[in-house]
């Protein structure tokens, strides 16, 4: 009658034993919005290939800390960030980097689905054209089907690729949208409330999808719903009013967790 | 628990605990002042509504009672047997013209003194002979045979014809006397008199002669000058609201140009057009009255307007649609260029064509320029002088004839028809492609 | 450890742990009712055991109602989510008590038809204190949250293992000794070996009650000092 078993005791026990690659990693994160600070010295680092998922109450830093990977923050007037940022071991911050690459590279896909009002195809073939990625129609036509494919998309649009992506259902859109981000190659995704939008069916088919991207993808999510970030990630962190509270494999996190502001988040203790 | 004491529960009992008395007088009395007072908005409004649709009815009343009969132009039809008349077959505008009108219409008009016929050959316009003339030449073989002409009457007569010149005042008073109120009659019997639209009024250029008069060269001018204003002000206000709204940098220099561009929208024009005057026709010698200058000055006005659409256009699109093109890695003017700015576009083309509409109507800067300048025909190009329909309004305005009186009042319908024109384009654009988010 | 902003969660889950409890203590007072009633031959007092069963059954079928609710309704997380599952589970345990009572209590009439001389039954008493003890014990250690209670009361269970070796034995011995004793002697092996079920399942109970408390498992190697297989081959 044990819930536990052996084997998954000892990954309790030891966290990451088999050490996978990081992928991203934040070391003493700061961020200010003019006067006020929003994010207190964050150390957090993102495993290859997995999900995973910051949770915490709003105004936490949570998403504050997702836009500083993909450098978004700088659209902000007023914000800076401190700290060090590094993508594959290099710091996303140096001048050396290009910030249009570094977008690729690192793509995003925010709460609201907000699919450009063009089709459905120049949607997803519109990265791929600015960054140069194809040498002509037919290879970009391609990358378009492959990405959509991808997205799990491809079979309710095929026939109608010339229509406006912005008559898609909300749940298409959002697709639509994951499509677009990885048409251009990225390596991570960011999503920052992807499904909040969305009804259950839709949820349910993005959370497959994102089932499915973790194998080739990286993933960083940020999510309101505990059930979601339970049911979705491999590790999760918990934000506090800017502070990383606590950060460790899913299970753990939401079953027996360390910390009592964890603990009582997650229950629906707060406030 | 605290909060079941003062949420108020649908027995009516509320926050004290006590009954409300949602049917007693003073309530009911309450509640109908509280409607009183909507309905009495509702008055005020109407009122205000009336008030101002009361005076524009009056103005466009007035403009029509005293300019509706200059869309009419009474014309006299006379027959020419050319066999019996001088011309130069060879060269037809050699030929004596003015005699072989003289000839056509005295046939049979009776016995005339020398002054009864002068008075009788200024009942029609000074050009007819010229105007028949063109005709021939551009129609030669009208000259076998006989062949019908229709000219305009000139002004006096024409006033006759519409009725507007008393007869009971003594001759002297009046500019018709009676051997031509006769002779005219006579003309009427014959029934060659008509009284049909004055398509002159658009097609002909302006003259000292109300009845030759027109709005070519006034309309032609307009679109000039709005080109050359369109040309310069549309890329230059968009290049500058983008400027200021994605690459400026927030800092007082900023702040101190986006002043200056709202206060540059409230400088009178008649400033601008001194500006005109010693900058443009002063410093670089532009030709005077062209509507190149024109342009330069209406554009000077209109630029402030155009920016200021723009850049409330552009903060109109919503940022989740940049932050998706920065998202995927476009670059900051990829991102304003196939995205914001064509989503913005209708915005912006509603709120220049507004401007437009107004820098149509500007008259104050056009005279100080020189387009009040009387030119008798339409503008070849931009460099050339010409008027612009404010201005020829202006002209008009001040001339003696009678004529010229209706005529500038249907010149003013005609500005007001094209305003119409162009705000109600700017309002279709606006309903056919606004964008709801 | 705070309340919860939706109070009426709070409230569900305090309606399951007041069902655990009113569940222990029925536990408790049907084992010494059984008990008392086999040593006393009371019929009467063994058939309210036997009638408190279907109490028992009921209160467990009210909480695995409620607990399921719970969990579609509140999605747990953390303790609730161990609370829950450990209740549920904790009940099944407190309902197999119960059964293992009613069964003493229905054998009682079958013992007290034959004879049976007060020293038959001494060892029978003696473990059955231990287990009334465990069984009272480990509800008490579960609401006051003492997890190193629950480690050490789950450990004592092996003195209720020896126990039953002995008892075993010793029945035998009456047994062989005297065979008008054999009928009412069985009955009493399986009446002895009813507690030491009832000793299993409470400690399945202190394994449940310290996961909700602790998050953590205790080593699944339990001290287990049955030798009665091995008991008859020595005779």
């Amino acid at each position: 009658m044990n819930i536990l078993t052996e084997a998954s005791v000892e990954k309790k026990l030891s966290p990451m034993k088999n050490e996978p690659n990081i992928k991203m990693r934040g070391e003493k994160v700061t961020v200010h919005y003019g006067e006020k600070q929003a994010l207190f010295g964050v150390d957090l680092a993102v495993p290859e290939r997995q999900v995973t998922a910051l949770i915490g109450p709003s105004g936490c830093g949570k998403s504050t800390f997702l836009r500083c990977l993909n450098r978004m923050n700088d659209t902000i007037d007023g914000c800076r960030v401190d700290g060090k940022i590094t993508l594959d071991q290099e710091d996303v911050y140096d001048p050396k980097i290009d910030v249009v690459e570094l977008r690729a590279r690192v793509g995003m896909v925010f709460q609201k689905p907000n699919p450009f009002p063009k089709s459905i195809y120049e949607n997803v073939a519109y990265g791929p054209r600015i960054h140069g990625l194809t040498k002509n129609k037919a290879e970009l036509d391609g990358v378009v089907e492959s990405a959509l494919k991808k997205a799990a998309l491809w079979n309710e649009v095929k026939d109608r690729l010339q229509e406006s992506g912005t008559g898609l259902s909300g749940g298409q859109q959002q697709r639509l949208c994951i499509a677009r981000a990885i048409a251009v190659s990225p390596e991570v995704i960011l999503m920052d409330e992807p499904c909040s939008a969305l009804d259950p069916i839709a949820t349910a088919k993005v959370e497959e999808l994102i089932d499915e991207l973790r194998q080739n993808y990286t993933i960083i999510i940020v999510t309101h719903s505990m059930q979601q970030a339970a049911r979705v990630s491999q590790r999760t962190a918990m934000f506090h009013i800017g502070y990383l509270v606590e950060e460790g494999p899913t299970d753990k996190m939401f079953t027996n967790p360390d910390d009592k502001r964890t603990q009582d988040y997650i229950t629906g203790r707060f406030g | 628990m605290a909060i079941s004491d003062s949420i108020p529960t649908a027995d009516g009992t509320g926050t004290t605990g006590a009954q409300v008395a949602w049917k007693s007088e003073a309530m009911a009395a309450r509640r109908k002042a509280r409607y009183a007072a909507d309905r009495r908005l509702q008055l005020y409004g109407m009122i205000a509504i009336a008030f101002a649709l009361g005076f524009l009815a009056i103005l466009i009343g007035t403009l029509v009672y005293t300019g509706s009969n200059a869309f009419r132009q009474s014309m006299v039809t006379v027959d020419i047997d050319f066999s019996s008349a001088d011309i130069n077959r060879e060269n037809p505008m050699d030929s004596n013209w003015r005699n072989i009108f003289r000839q056509a219409v005295i046939d049979d008009v009776g016995e005339l003194s020398r002054r009864e016929e002068r008075d009788y050959f200024s009942m029609f316009t000074s050009s007819a002979p010229f105007l028949i003339r063109d005709e021939i030449i551009a129609n030669p073989s009208i000259l076998d045979g006989r062949a019908s002409f229709t000219v305009p009457m000139s002004d006096p007569i024409d006033q006759l014809a519409k009725g507007l010149v008393d007869t009971n005042l003594p001759e002297n008073q009046r500019r018709v006397n009676d051997k031509q109120v006769e002779l005219f009659n006579q003309l009427e019997a014959k029934g060659a008199v008509s009284q049909p639209f004055n398509w002159g009024l658009f097609f002909n250029s302006d003259s000292r002669f109300p009845e030759l008069a027109g709005l070519a060269g006034a309309i032609s001018g307009s679109f000039w000058t709005l080109l050359v204003c369109f040309l310069i002000s549309f890329p230059a206000g968009i290049a500058a609201a983008i400027y200021l709204e994605e690459f400026a940098p927030k800092n007082r220099f900023t702040d101190l140009i986006e002043i200056n561009i709202n206060n540059l929208a409230a400088v009178p024009s008649v400033v601008f057009g001194l500006l005109g005057l010693a900058v443009f026709l002063g410093w670089f010698g532009l030709p005077r009255s062209a509507p190149i200058v024109g342009g330069l000055v209406l554009s000077l006005m209109t630029l402030p307007t155009i920016i200021i659409v723009t850049r409330a256009a552009l903060t109109s699109v919503p940022s989740s649609i940049r932050e998706a093109a920065l998202g995927i890695g476009a670059s900051k003017h990829e991102a304003i260029f196939h995205h914001i700015l064509p989503l913005a576009m209708p915005s912006i083309m509603t709120g220049t064509i507004i401007g437009l509409a107004q820098a149509l109507g500007e008259t104050a800067p056009l005279l100080l320029i020189g387009m009040n300048a009387f030119i008798t025909s339409p503008p070849d190009g931009v460099f050339e002088a010409s008027t612009a329909l404010p201005t020829q309004i202006y002209i008009w305005a001040d001339s003696p004839e009678r004529g010229f009186v209706a005529r500038t009042s249907a010149a003013i319908l005609v500005l007001l028809g094209f305003l119409v024109v162009m705000n109600g384009i700017a309002i279709f654009l606006r309903q056919r492609f606004e964008r709801r988010w | 450890m705070g309340e919860h902003t939706v109070t009426s969660f709070d409230d569900d889950l305090e309606h399951i742990q007041r069902l655990i409890n009113d569940m222990g203590d029925l536990s408790g007072t049907m084992v010494s009712g059984a008990i008392r009633a086999l040593l006393t031959s009371d019929s009467a007092l063994a058939q309210r055991v036997v009638s408190d069963d279907a109490i028992m059954d009921a209160r467990q079928r009210e909480l695995d109602d409620r607990a399921i609710t719970l969990i579609a309704k509140r999605q747990p997380m953390a303790q609730d989510l161990r609370a829950v599952v450990g209740g549920i589970r904790m009940a099944g345990d407190l309902e197999r008590i119960g059964d293992l009572a009613k069964n003493i209590a229905k054998r009682v009439s079958a013992v007290g038809q034959s004879p049976a001389p007060r020293n038959l039954a001494h060892g029978i008493e003696g473990m059955s204190e231990m287990v009334l003890e465990q069984v009272n014990g480990v509800i008490k250690h579960y609401i006051g949250r003492d997890g190193d209670a629950l480690r050490d009361l789950r450990a004592a269970d092996e003195k209720i293992d020896v126990k039953y070796t002995s008892v075993f034995r010793e029945l035998l011995t009456y047994m062989m000794e005297d065979p008008r004793n054999i009928t009412s002697c069985t009955h009493l092996l399986f009446c002895a070996k009813n507690l030491e079920r009832i000793g299993d399942h409470v400690t399945n109970i202190a394994e449940n009650a310290y996961y909700v408390v602790t998050g953590e498992q205790l080593p699944s190697a339990r001290p287990k000092f049955d030798e009665t297989a091995q008991a008859a081959l020595a005779e």
